[in-house]
């Protein structure tokens, strides 16, 4: 029998750490201390935890009890890669934690890997988590701008529509969050920081559209339908085909073009730097999509489905807004000379064009052939998002 | 087959999912079981007397009340059962570490915390200890939900604050809750909160399911006490269900550790600070 002397610690103090340690090493110990309270506090103490406890001349013999909280615990799969299929009694548990039997069943339904996964999840995320950016002080704010007024109108238009797509963009991925296993833990830190870039980019664009105004642009139903058709799409697959792929795909493409076209410093900086996040965006949804592609033969088709879907329920709303449309003319003329509308109006014509070739390549690397990439691209919703 | 019927008091809102969890075992391993909850243990006393329950979930004050009284009747009644952590408890009696008392004999004539008035653990069976060595000091009661037998732990929590607050000398609480008040943070290891242990008593063990045999033992018993005592708390559904109920495992019933309160109940039967 180990002898585990206490000195003058007490079980109010931290002895239990000693007495346990001696009890895992040797199921029999004997316990001895000089603390005043210790035989009041020690055959409590067992009595509470099981353990068997008789007085002997120089201090308590001890023996483990056998209730064993740990019988039938089991690994929630391994630290290094999440399981195929992540069980719901594996609840909140860290990935590769020891989880106690019995905790509790969550509703956790996006638990099968081919569905979430992307071996790039990591990645991703270590290059959000790094290239997070202070709107404070990334963005200048106080930097000149001495374009007109009614291309500043176009500017506040645009930040509007920008505002109302990246709300759509924050809390789509957000309600599939809140249904993925925790097995997937670099999936949930990714769709994580990125529901965090949106919040970001919403912060920015709203300061952006308040530089000079004191109200906001207009909202129109078509692109509210538009957004709507993403809020309520119920399977992952599909909402980060529609949104990351097609959407925030396109996106990009519009971020650049506001960039390269922006008056002053500041809007090009809050498109550089939200364009930068979209694109990570992009890439995850591209990634776990084709992973997901390769293992399900019968997933493009699901989604060639979603758009056909979806362009059917939009085909009664104008699309983007004329007013986005006009801003995004006015914004690349810079001026309203009959010159530079032509040049804006031919700028804007090649956006969609450049969109659709993004939209195109993306399709191509899904796995669509040329043909129906084509077909499916241009069925896109004309509201861009 | 009509329900074996189970009473318990309602000391605590975790009663309820505790039988309902065992409730849900009973059942499932076939024994139709069903439970009703009282709000003083008084009541399920009587209603156990008068035979609308089967089985009660006793303190050991209404072990003895109940076994008096079916006695009177010349009925008999049994403990059949009894947690881990019923066996074997002892009440200390506590001081703050900077008091002038050292000893229980300085208790003599000194105001004693206790818990509610029916309390074995932190009134009857403390008080009838010191009185046994010809100590009696001033009783002052901390009634927490008369009725519970001292169940609901707010008494003796209310003892401590009182000893800590200066006014009453000593404080009688049972043993284990010097360690749970710490972990509170109610009482200190060390410092103006530390406490001393002055007198501890003789060990007593606590609660039982009670049965009585008379006119006739209840015909699923056999089963129930075979279910209960075959509880493993390494099944993952019963552990949560023993872990609320504070025990590792249930164990046969005894009756020869009450007797410290039996002294305790004839001792105060008539003293009107316990009425």
């Amino acid at each position: 029998m180990e002898t585990v002397p206490l000195s003058d610690l007490g079980l109010d103090e931290g002895a239990h750490l000693l007495i346990e340690r001696g009890l895992a090493r040797c199921g029999s110990i004997e316990v001895q201390g000089t603390a005043a309270n210790l035989a009041v506090d020690l055959p409590a103490w067992c009595r509470a935890r099981g353990h068997a406890i008789e007085r002997t001349r120089s201090g308590f013999a001890i023996r483990r009890g056998t209730a064993d909280r740990w019988c039938g615990a089991e690994r929630a799969g391994s630290i290094a890669r999440p399981v195929d299929h992540a069980p719901v009694r594996w609840g909140l548990a860290a990935r590769g934690a020891l989880v106690e039997a019995g905790a509790p069943e969550l509703d956790l339904p996006l638990a099968r890997k081919q569905d979430v996964w992307a071996d790039e999840a990591a990645r991703l995320y270590a290059q959000a988590a790094a290239a997070q950016w202070d709107p404070a002080t990334a963005i200048p704010w106080d930097a000149p701008h001495d374009h007109p007024a009614e291309i500043e109108d176009a500017i506040v238009q645009i930040m509007t529509y920008l505002i109302e797509n990246e709300t759509a963009a924050l809390l789509v991925p957000v309600r599939f969050l809140g249904r993925l296993h925790p097995q997937f833990r670099e999936v949930m830190q990714l769709l994580a920081i990125q529901a965090a870039d949106e919040a970001r980019h919403i912060e920015v664009f709203t300061r952006r559209a308040c530089l000079r105004r004191d109200t906001l642009g207009l909202s129109t139903a078509g692109g509210q339908a538009s957004l709507a058709s993403l809020f309520d799409e119920p399977d992952f697959a599909i909402a980060s085909f529609l949104l990351s792929v097609l959407g925030e795909g396109s996106f990009l493409s519009l971020l650049w073009f506001i960039r390269d076209h922006a008056p002053d410093p500041c809007t090009r900086e809050v498109a550089r730097l939200a364009a930068q996040d979209e694109a990570r965006h992009v890439a995850f949804g591209l990634a776990h999509l084709q992973r997901h592609a390769r293992e399900d033969a019968r997933l493009c088709d699901r989604l060639a489905a979603a758009i056909e879907r979806r362009h059917a329920a939009l085909a009664h709303t104008a699309g983007l807004n004329g007013e986005v449309f006009d801003a995004l003319i006015l914004l690349a003329a810079g001026g309203w000379e009959p010159a530079d509308l032509r040049r804006g109006h031919a700028a804007v014509v090649a956006l969609q064009r450049t969109m659709d070739d993004g939209r195109r390549q993306r399709l191509n690397r899904l796995g669509f052939d040329s043909v129906r990439a084509e077909a499916l691209s241009a069925l896109h919703t004309r509201n861009f998002m | 087959m009509t329900d074996l019927l189970l009473g318990a008091v309602a000391y605590d809102a975790k009663v309820v999912p505790i039988w309902d969890g065992f409730r849900e075992f009973f059942t499932s391993n076939g024994l139709p079981f069903d439970f009703v909850l009282y709000s003083t243990y008084e009541r399920q006393v009587q209603a156990h007397l008068r035979g609308e329950i089967d089985v009660a979930w006793n303190s050991p004050l209404a072990w003895i009340q109940t076994d008096r009284a079916a006695r009177a009747e010349g009925r008999r009644a049994e403990a059949i059962a009894m947690r881990d952590t019923d066996r074997d408890l002892t009440s200390i009696v506590i001081v703050r570490s900077d008091s002038a008392i050292h000893a229980a004999t300085d208790l003599r004539d000194k105001r004693i915390g206790v818990g509610a008035a029916d309390s074995p653990q932190a009134t009857l069976i403390p008080l009838a200890s010191l009185a046994e060595a010809a100590i009696e000091g001033r009783v002052v009661r901390h009634d927490v939900l008369l009725g519970k037998h001292g169940d609901h732990i707010g008494g003796e929590r209310d003892a401590v604050r009182a000893l800590l607050a200066g006014t009453v000398d000593a404080a009688c609480i049972i043993d284990g809750n010097r360690l749970a008040f710490v972990r509170e943070g109610l009482i200190g290891a060390t410092g103006p909160t530390a406490v001393r242990v002055v007198h501890q008593t003789a060990a007593y063990d606590h609660c039982n399911f009670t049965v009585l045999l008379d006119p006739s033992p209840p015909p699923l018993l056999g089963r129930f006490r075979e279910l209960l005592l075959g509880m493993s708390y390494e099944d993952p559904k019963l552990r949560p269900l023993l872990d609320l109920e504070g025990l590792k495992a249930w164990l046969p019933g005894r009756t020869e550790g009450y007797a410290a309160l039996e002294r305790a109940v004839d001792r105060f039967a008539t003293n009107p600070v316990f009425a």
